[in-house]
């Protein structure tokens, strides 16, 4: 055995042989061999597939949507007002001559935005809550539980609009709405999880060399519990999305003239009945970006959890 | 599990009957104490959160009352009047009290007292609520059992996707698009609104459920405009309720076919759709009832944006109006009639779920 071969690089047969081997040689390729059969069962899923590759669109349009777009997302035309959709505007125009296409694709990188932000604040605030009371227990953790069922007794959007009226509107306050609604189901998981190792005997080896209990928690239980709620967050997304959108098309999210996608469907009811595509087009890109989170969602859960397929 | 113990232990025997009535009395209060502490608990969080999003407020409430250029002592009267002067949990004290009299102040919009609009708005929603349960219950169950017998067949695949699209699917557009089509081009229903222009105000509300009042005072024109009125906000609403129905049935369908009692009656030569509906089903309707209420809960959410598009006088617009007027009084109202609501539909489907599930009793 030499080094290369332990540290995991195909040595013969190539890559496909190395990661089905019967005989693993290296911790990395058994991590490899598992996320390969993973993908495996993954992609033999069609469903799967075209949800992965809505999402993926979904970043490549809102990385490149200064390439994709056609037209100036903001600029006005009022010779060009409410063009059906064409050649010239593949998607129309709206009501101010803006080109709708060019609006959606710049609407992706709010969209985006949205979503991970929402996951960057909601995750480690229900990670923390749940890890800590599961690691410290006792009336902790019943108190912070029953915070979290509070909490769950709420529909998230009812609960976001009631926080965004006290914030006051735009896509900040949305954004931290939607993030105060999305952590108690991550808390309760993570809860969960901790619950599973904090009897295990490698935490009781920490302690015993006498670290605190922050410690033990943010170094030893949190990471244990990160892969589950970043795969619970990605179930959540497409909830997200559609509250994000909801907020946008009450008016109380982000404000015009963004091209949010919630808030161009808000001002393209007003015109609706003579200029369909201003509020159909707008809501077929949330239609598919949530139906892409939703098909992706469904498949990871069916590779990690084969029995509840 | 300590319950089914206990039941098959208080079975047998001489003068078992009286024991096992004592056993369940015991039992039952055991589970009503469980049941409240849990309520009382979720309805004190209900009060505290939207004590603490009223408190939330980046403007300062005397302001909002009394406006910009009002002189101080009429500034620090208020201040004193609202309560602001009071440690925290008197205030806290006295939002409680008057929440538990139903007082929940005034409407910007309509001047009248929230809780007196709460009562008016909300059979209409719970109209349309129903008539949506009615539809997601009718088709989701069918094809849930269907999706389940077939797994793995195109009428599974079909199902799936139907249901994942209803998932996705912004409610709020749906009921646009189904208005530019059905309403304004094809002309196969009401547009929006509960009932049409003409008969507005024309019945006394009896049961607030334009439906049966409307039959109570024998006008039938206005029942059949009620109707077209709201055949398609309570479809589009009713979709997600069958998506998730449909989910459900077919995974709680698919645990029970797998178990071995159906290969027994499989075996002793009974039809598929015997074993399906008579063994099955009855074995999956405890846990159904529970997701029905779940569904039912999460109408009140869709209501809200449903009910703004298709301009449904019910609690939904109720608040959004609120909403967009800035006006604390009824979003709170209107979040703490949600939060309660759906306490109660959880407490009704525990209460069901124990009297269903005849291993519980």
């Amino acid at each position: 055995m030499t080094a290369e071969v332990r540290t995991g690089a195909p040595a013969h047969g190539g890559l496909r042989a190395w990661l089905l081997a019967e005989t693993v040689t290296s911790p990395a390729q058994a991590r490899a061999q598992k996320l390969y059969l993973g993908w495996r069962r993954f992609a033999s899923n069609p469903l799967a597939l075209i949800g992965l590759g809505i999402v993926v669109m979904l970043i490549l349009l809102a990385i490149f949507a200064p390439l994709v777009a056609t037209y100036d997302p903001f600029a006005q035309s009022l010779e060009r007002r409410l063009l059906p959709p064409s050649g010239a505007h593949w998607l129309g125009t709206d009501e101010l001559g803006r080109d709708i296409w060019s609006r959606i694709a710049y609407g992706a990188r709010i969209t985006l935005m949205i979503v991970l932000l929402v996951a960057l604040i909601a995750a480690p605030l229900g990670l923390l809550i749940g890890t800590v009371a599961g690691y410290l227990g006792g009336w902790v953790d019943v108190a912070l539980m029953r915070l979290v069922d509070v909490f769950l007794s709420f529909p998230g959007l009812i609960l976001a609009l009631a926080f965004v009226a006290a914030l006051g509107s735009g896509l900040e306050n949305a954004i931290i709405a939607i993030a105060l609604t999305a952590w108690p189901p991550i808390a309760r998981l993570a809860r969960a999880e901790t619950l599973t190792v904090r009897r295990a005997d490698y935490i009781a080896a920490v302690r015993l060399a006498g670290a605190s209990d922050l410690r033990i928690i943010v170094r030893h239980i949190m990471p244990i519990c990160i892969p589950s709620v970043i795969i619970r967050i990605t179930l959540n997304m497409a909830g997200i999305i559609l509250t994000a959108a909801g907020l946008g098309f009450l008016g109380l999210g982000a404000q015009p003239p963004s091209p949010e996608w919630g808030a161009m469907l808000s001002t393209g009811r007003a015109y609706m009945l003579g200029s369909w595509w201003l509020a159909a087009m707008p809501g077929i890109a949330i239609l598919v970006v949530s139906l892409g989170f939703n098909l992706l969602g469904d498949a990871l859960r069916d590779v990690l959890d084969p029995r509840a397929s | 599990m300590a319950a089914g113990g206990t039941a098959v232990a208080s079975r047998g025997g001489a003068g078992a009957a009286g024991r096992d009535r004592a056993d369940r009395l015991r039992r039952l209060g055991r589970e009503v104490f469980r049941q409240a502490s849990a309520v009382g608990i979720s309805l004190f969080g209900l009060l505290a959160i939207t004590f603490f999003i009223g408190r939330m407020l980046p403007l300062d409430p005397v302001i909002a009352v009394i406006g910009d250029d009002a002189p101080q002592s009429t500034y620090d009267m208020v201040y004193r009047e609202l309560g602001l002067d009071r440690p925290l949990w008197e205030q806290f004290a006295i939002y409680v009290g008057k929440v538990l009299r139903g007082d929940f102040g005034v409407a910007l919009n309509t001047s009248n007292r929230v809780a007196d609009d709460l009562l008016r708005v909300f059979p209409a929603t719970v109209e349309l609520a129903t008539v949506s349960i009615v539809i997601g219950v009718g088709l989701g169950i069918p094809f849930g059992v269907i999706a389940a017998v077939h797994r793995g067949r195109m009428i599974d695949h079909i199902v799936r996707v139907v249901g994942l699209i209803g998932y996705s699917a912004p409610n709020f557009w749906l009921g646009l698009m189904g208005l530019v089509v059905f309403y304004a081009t094809l002309g196969w229903v009401g547009g929006p609104g509960r009932v049409s222009v003409f008969y507005i105000d024309m019945i006394e509300p009896r049961t607030g459920f334009l439906l049966i009042d409307s039959l109570l005072e024998n006008e039938p024109d206005v029942f059949w405009s009620a109707v077209e009125h709201i055949i398609l906000p309570a479809s589009i609403l009713g979709y997600s309720s069958t998506a998730y129905i449909a989910r459900m049935t077919r995974s709680f369908m698919l645990e029970q076919l797998s178990q071995e009692y159906v290969i027994t009656a499989r075996v002793k030569g009974l039809s598929r759709a015997r074993v399906v509906w008579r063994h099955a089903f009855p074995n999956i309707m405890v846990q159904l009832v529970t997701v029905i209420a779940l569904a039912y809960a999460f109408l009140l959410e869709g209501a809200v944006l449903t009910e703004t598009v298709f301009a449904w006088p019910g609690f939904g617009r109720y608040l959004t109006l609120g909403l967009l007027a800035g006006d604390m009084n009824v979003v709170l109202a209107c979040t703490l009639i949600v939060g309660l609501t759906f306490i109660v539909l959880n407490l009704i489907s525990d209460i069901l779920y124990h009297l269903l599930d005849p291993r519980t009793r």
